[in-house]
Protein backbone atom coordinates (compact mmCIF):
# COMPACT_ATOMS: atom_id res chain seq x y z
CA UNK A 1 0.00 0.00 0.00
CA UNK A 2 1.46 3.27 -1.24
CA UNK A 3 1.21 5.68 1.63
CA UNK A 4 2.78 3.30 4.11
CA UNK A 5 5.97 3.14 2.06
CA UNK A 6 6.75 6.72 3.03
CA UNK A 7 7.06 5.51 6.62
CA UNK A 8 9.65 2.95 5.54
CA UNK A 9 11.54 5.47 3.41
CA UNK A 10 11.67 8.23 6.03
CA UNK A 11 12.28 5.70 8.78
CA UNK A 12 15.32 4.31 6.95
CA UNK A 13 16.67 7.83 6.51
CA UNK A 14 16.15 8.61 10.20
CA UNK A 15 17.99 5.47 11.19
CA UNK A 16 20.84 6.28 8.77
CA UNK A 17 21.12 9.82 10.12
CA UNK A 18 21.18 8.55 13.69
CA UNK A 19 24.05 6.21 12.77
CA UNK A 20 25.81 9.35 11.48
CA UNK A 21 25.09 11.16 14.76
CA UNK A 22 26.41 8.13 16.65
CA UNK A 23 29.72 8.13 14.77
CA UNK A 24 30.00 11.88 15.32
CA UNK A 25 29.49 11.39 19.06
CA UNK A 26 32.09 8.62 19.09
CA UNK A 27 34.57 10.77 17.13
CA UNK A 28 34.11 13.79 19.36
CA UNK A 29 34.39 11.66 22.50
CA UNK A 30 37.70 10.29 21.23
CA UNK A 31 39.03 13.59 19.88
CA UNK A 32 41.65 13.77 22.63
CA UNK A 33 42.56 10.10 23.13
CA UNK A 34 46.23 9.28 22.72
CA UNK A 35 48.02 6.10 21.74
CA UNK A 36 51.62 4.87 21.79
CA UNK A 37 51.74 3.94 18.08
CA UNK A 38 50.17 5.38 14.89
CA UNK A 39 48.32 2.09 14.28
CA UNK A 40 46.70 2.14 17.71
CA UNK A 41 45.62 5.80 17.43
CA UNK A 42 41.89 6.45 17.12
CA UNK A 43 40.83 7.27 13.58
CA UNK A 44 37.72 9.25 12.78
CA UNK A 45 34.84 7.01 11.64
CA UNK A 46 32.44 8.10 8.90
CA UNK A 47 29.30 6.30 7.67
CA UNK A 48 28.78 5.74 3.92
CA UNK A 49 25.19 6.17 2.73
CA UNK A 50 23.71 4.18 -0.13
CA UNK A 51 20.33 4.29 -1.87
CA UNK A 52 18.30 1.10 -1.52
CA UNK A 53 16.96 0.14 -4.95
CA UNK A 54 13.84 -1.98 -5.04
CA UNK A 55 13.43 -3.69 -8.42
CA UNK A 56 9.94 -5.03 -7.99
CA UNK A 57 8.51 -7.07 -10.86
CA UNK A 58 6.48 -5.09 -13.36
CA UNK A 59 7.90 -1.72 -12.37
CA UNK A 60 8.93 0.39 -15.35
CA UNK A 61 11.87 2.00 -13.55
CA UNK A 62 13.72 0.71 -10.51
CA UNK A 63 12.10 2.25 -7.49
CA UNK A 64 14.25 3.37 -4.69
CA UNK A 65 13.08 2.69 -1.20
CA UNK A 66 15.06 4.78 1.20
CA UNK A 67 18.66 4.80 2.26
CA UNK A 68 20.94 2.53 4.21
CA UNK A 69 24.37 2.71 5.76
CA UNK A 70 26.60 0.71 3.43
CA UNK A 71 29.43 0.73 5.95
CA UNK A 72 31.44 2.77 8.37
CA UNK A 73 34.94 3.67 7.15
CA UNK A 74 37.89 5.01 9.08
CA UNK A 75 39.50 8.11 7.61
CA UNK A 76 43.06 7.72 6.39
CA UNK A 77 44.54 11.01 7.65
CA UNK A 78 47.79 10.47 9.59
CA UNK A 79 47.45 10.85 13.37
CA UNK A 80 49.41 13.80 14.73
CA UNK A 81 52.64 12.95 16.63
CA UNK A 82 53.40 14.87 19.80
CA UNK A 83 56.55 14.87 21.92
CA UNK A 84 55.41 14.26 25.49
CA UNK A 85 57.90 12.05 27.39
CA UNK A 86 56.02 12.47 30.67
CA UNK A 87 52.88 10.83 29.26
CA UNK A 88 52.42 7.20 30.39
CA UNK A 89 51.37 6.33 26.80
CA UNK A 90 54.61 7.70 25.28
CA UNK A 91 56.69 5.32 23.15
CA UNK A 92 60.40 4.72 23.75
CA UNK A 93 61.34 7.99 21.98
CA UNK A 94 58.86 9.97 24.07
CA UNK A 95 56.19 10.47 21.39
CA UNK A 96 52.43 10.05 21.72
CA UNK A 97 49.97 9.78 18.82
CA UNK A 98 46.78 11.83 18.85
CA UNK A 99 43.54 10.79 17.14
CA UNK A 100 43.01 12.25 13.66
CA UNK A 101 39.54 13.61 14.53
CA UNK A 102 38.86 17.14 13.28
CA UNK A 103 36.34 18.60 15.76
CA UNK A 104 35.20 21.29 13.29
CA UNK A 105 34.32 18.66 10.66
CA UNK A 106 32.48 16.65 13.28
CA UNK A 107 30.41 19.59 14.50
CA UNK A 108 29.43 20.46 10.92
CA UNK A 109 28.49 16.82 10.38
CA UNK A 110 26.42 16.87 13.55
CA UNK A 111 24.44 19.92 12.45
CA UNK A 112 23.91 18.47 8.98
CA UNK A 113 22.75 15.13 10.40
CA UNK A 114 20.32 16.70 12.83
CA UNK A 115 18.84 18.95 10.12
CA UNK A 116 18.38 15.97 7.78
CA UNK A 117 16.78 14.02 10.62
CA UNK A 118 14.39 16.90 11.21
CA UNK A 119 13.31 17.12 7.57
CA UNK A 120 12.59 13.40 7.55
CA UNK A 121 10.48 13.72 10.69
CA UNK A 122 8.65 16.55 8.93
CA UNK A 123 7.92 14.34 5.89
CA UNK A 124 6.75 11.56 8.17
CA UNK A 125 4.41 13.88 10.06
CA UNK A 126 2.95 15.28 6.83
CA UNK A 127 2.17 11.85 5.44
CA UNK A 128 0.79 10.69 8.77
CA UNK A 129 -1.55 13.66 8.82
CA UNK A 130 -2.68 12.93 5.25
CA UNK A 131 -3.28 9.28 6.14
CA UNK A 132 -5.37 10.22 9.15
CA UNK A 133 -7.46 12.53 6.99
CA UNK A 134 -7.85 9.81 4.38
CA UNK A 135 -9.17 7.47 7.05
CA UNK A 136 -11.91 9.92 7.92
CA UNK A 137 -13.02 10.39 4.30
CA UNK A 138 -16.76 10.76 3.67
CA UNK A 139 -17.61 11.54 7.27
CA UNK B 1 -28.66 11.27 -17.11
CA UNK B 2 -27.62 8.07 -15.45
CA UNK B 3 -25.53 8.57 -12.37
CA UNK B 4 -22.37 6.50 -12.36
CA UNK B 5 -20.70 6.47 -8.95
CA UNK B 6 -17.41 5.33 -10.49
CA UNK B 7 -17.12 8.28 -12.85
CA UNK B 8 -18.31 10.61 -10.12
CA UNK B 9 -15.54 9.71 -7.74
CA UNK B 10 -12.97 8.75 -10.34
CA UNK B 11 -11.17 12.01 -11.03
CA UNK B 12 -10.37 12.87 -7.44
CA UNK B 13 -9.45 9.29 -6.64
CA UNK B 14 -6.89 9.43 -9.45
CA UNK B 15 -5.60 12.76 -8.24
CA UNK B 16 -5.14 11.20 -4.79
CA UNK B 17 -3.19 8.31 -6.30
CA UNK B 18 -0.86 10.58 -8.24
CA UNK B 19 -0.34 12.93 -5.29
CA UNK B 20 0.49 9.88 -3.21
CA UNK B 21 3.02 8.64 -5.76
CA UNK B 22 4.61 12.07 -5.91
CA UNK B 23 4.82 12.30 -2.11
CA UNK B 24 6.56 8.94 -2.09
CA UNK B 25 9.17 10.12 -4.60
CA UNK B 26 9.72 13.35 -2.66
CA UNK B 27 10.09 11.42 0.60
CA UNK B 28 12.69 9.33 -1.18
CA UNK B 29 14.55 12.46 -2.27
CA UNK B 30 14.58 13.85 1.27
CA UNK B 31 15.71 10.49 2.64
CA UNK B 32 18.63 10.45 0.22
CA UNK B 33 19.60 14.10 0.67
CA UNK B 34 23.03 13.02 1.97
CA UNK B 35 23.65 10.02 -0.29
CA UNK B 36 26.51 10.63 -2.75
CA UNK B 37 25.51 10.21 -6.39
CA UNK B 38 21.76 10.08 -5.73
CA UNK B 39 19.68 11.72 -8.48
CA UNK B 40 16.50 13.44 -7.30
CA UNK B 41 13.32 12.32 -9.08
CA UNK B 42 9.91 13.87 -9.46
CA UNK B 43 6.75 13.58 -11.56
CA UNK B 44 4.89 16.32 -13.35
CA UNK B 45 1.43 16.47 -11.80
CA UNK B 46 -0.30 17.93 -14.86
CA UNK B 47 1.11 15.40 -17.34
CA UNK B 48 0.37 12.56 -14.93
CA UNK B 49 -3.25 13.66 -14.56
CA UNK B 50 -3.65 14.11 -18.32
CA UNK B 51 -2.33 10.65 -19.12
CA UNK B 52 -4.49 9.16 -16.36
CA UNK B 53 -7.52 11.07 -17.61
CA UNK B 54 -7.26 10.17 -21.30
CA UNK B 55 -7.32 6.50 -20.42
CA UNK B 56 -4.80 5.88 -23.23
CA UNK B 57 -2.53 2.99 -22.60
CA UNK B 58 -2.70 3.33 -18.86
CA UNK B 59 -6.24 1.98 -18.48
CA UNK B 60 -7.10 -1.63 -17.78
CA UNK B 61 -7.91 -3.73 -20.84
CA UNK B 62 -10.46 -6.52 -21.14
CA UNK B 63 -8.59 -9.23 -23.06
CA UNK B 64 -11.11 -12.01 -22.60
CA UNK B 65 -14.87 -12.34 -22.73
CA UNK B 66 -14.85 -13.38 -19.10
CA UNK B 67 -13.43 -10.05 -17.98
CA UNK B 68 -15.72 -7.50 -16.43
CA UNK B 69 -16.47 -4.26 -18.21
CA UNK B 70 -14.01 -1.73 -16.98
CA UNK B 71 -15.66 1.49 -18.16
CA UNK B 72 -15.11 4.31 -15.77
CA UNK B 73 -12.65 2.48 -13.59
CA UNK B 74 -9.33 4.20 -13.15
CA UNK B 75 -6.23 2.79 -14.74
CA UNK B 76 -3.16 2.31 -12.60
CA UNK B 77 -2.33 5.57 -10.88
CA UNK B 78 1.27 5.70 -11.94
CA UNK B 79 3.38 8.16 -13.82
CA UNK B 80 6.93 7.79 -15.03
CA UNK B 81 9.33 9.58 -12.69
CA UNK B 82 11.84 11.93 -14.30
CA UNK B 83 15.22 13.04 -13.03
CA UNK B 84 15.35 16.59 -11.83
CA UNK B 85 17.79 19.08 -13.35
CA UNK B 86 19.73 20.55 -10.41
CA UNK B 87 19.96 24.31 -9.93
CA UNK B 88 23.62 23.94 -9.11
CA UNK B 89 25.76 20.82 -9.31
CA UNK B 90 27.28 19.43 -6.14
CA UNK B 91 30.66 17.78 -5.79
CA UNK B 92 29.33 14.37 -4.72
CA UNK B 93 26.86 14.08 -7.63
CA UNK B 94 23.77 14.42 -5.43
CA UNK B 95 21.01 16.49 -7.04
CA UNK B 96 18.63 16.78 -4.07
CA UNK B 97 17.72 20.36 -3.18
CA UNK B 98 16.10 20.30 0.28
CA UNK B 99 14.30 23.61 -0.20
CA UNK B 100 12.72 22.50 -3.45
CA UNK B 101 11.74 19.15 -1.95
CA UNK B 102 10.10 20.81 1.04
CA UNK B 103 8.20 23.23 -1.16
CA UNK B 104 7.06 20.39 -3.42
CA UNK B 105 5.97 18.32 -0.41
CA UNK B 106 3.93 21.24 0.93
CA UNK B 107 2.33 21.75 -2.49
CA UNK B 108 1.52 18.07 -2.97
CA UNK B 109 0.13 17.78 0.52
CA UNK B 110 -2.24 20.70 -0.15
CA UNK B 111 -3.31 19.10 -3.44
CA UNK B 112 -3.90 15.82 -1.62
CA UNK B 113 -6.02 17.52 1.02
CA UNK B 114 -7.97 19.40 -1.65
CA UNK B 115 -8.76 16.13 -3.43
CA UNK B 116 -9.77 14.60 -0.11
CA UNK B 117 -12.12 17.50 0.59
CA UNK B 118 -13.71 17.24 -2.87
CA UNK B 119 -14.06 13.49 -2.53
CA UNK B 120 -15.65 13.86 0.91
CA UNK B 121 -18.12 16.40 -0.43
CA UNK B 122 -19.03 14.13 -3.34
CA UNK B 123 -19.55 11.18 -1.04
CA UNK B 124 -21.68 13.34 1.22
CA UNK B 125 -23.85 14.51 -1.65
CA UNK B 126 -24.23 10.95 -2.99
CA UNK B 127 -25.27 9.85 0.47
CA UNK B 128 -27.72 12.71 0.58
CA UNK B 129 -29.20 11.52 -2.72
CA UNK B 130 -29.42 7.94 -1.48
CA UNK B 131 -31.18 8.97 1.72
CA UNK B 132 -33.51 11.29 -0.16
CA UNK B 133 -32.60 14.25 1.99
CA UNK B 134 -33.78 12.62 5.23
Amino acid sequence: MGMFRIFDISGSAMSAQSVRLNTTASNLANANTVASSPDAAYRSRQPVFQTVMNNSAGAAAPESAGVRVAGVVETSAEPARLYDPGNPMADKDGYIYMSNVNPVDELVNMISASRSYQSNVEVLNTSKELLMRTLSIGQ
Amino acid sequence: MALNINTQLDLNARALGIANQRLELLADNVANADTPGYKARDIDFRTAMQSAGSGGDLGLKATSKGHMQLDGIAGPNTATPMYRVPDQPSLDGNTVDSQRENAAIAETSVRYQASLTFLSAQIRSLREAINGGR
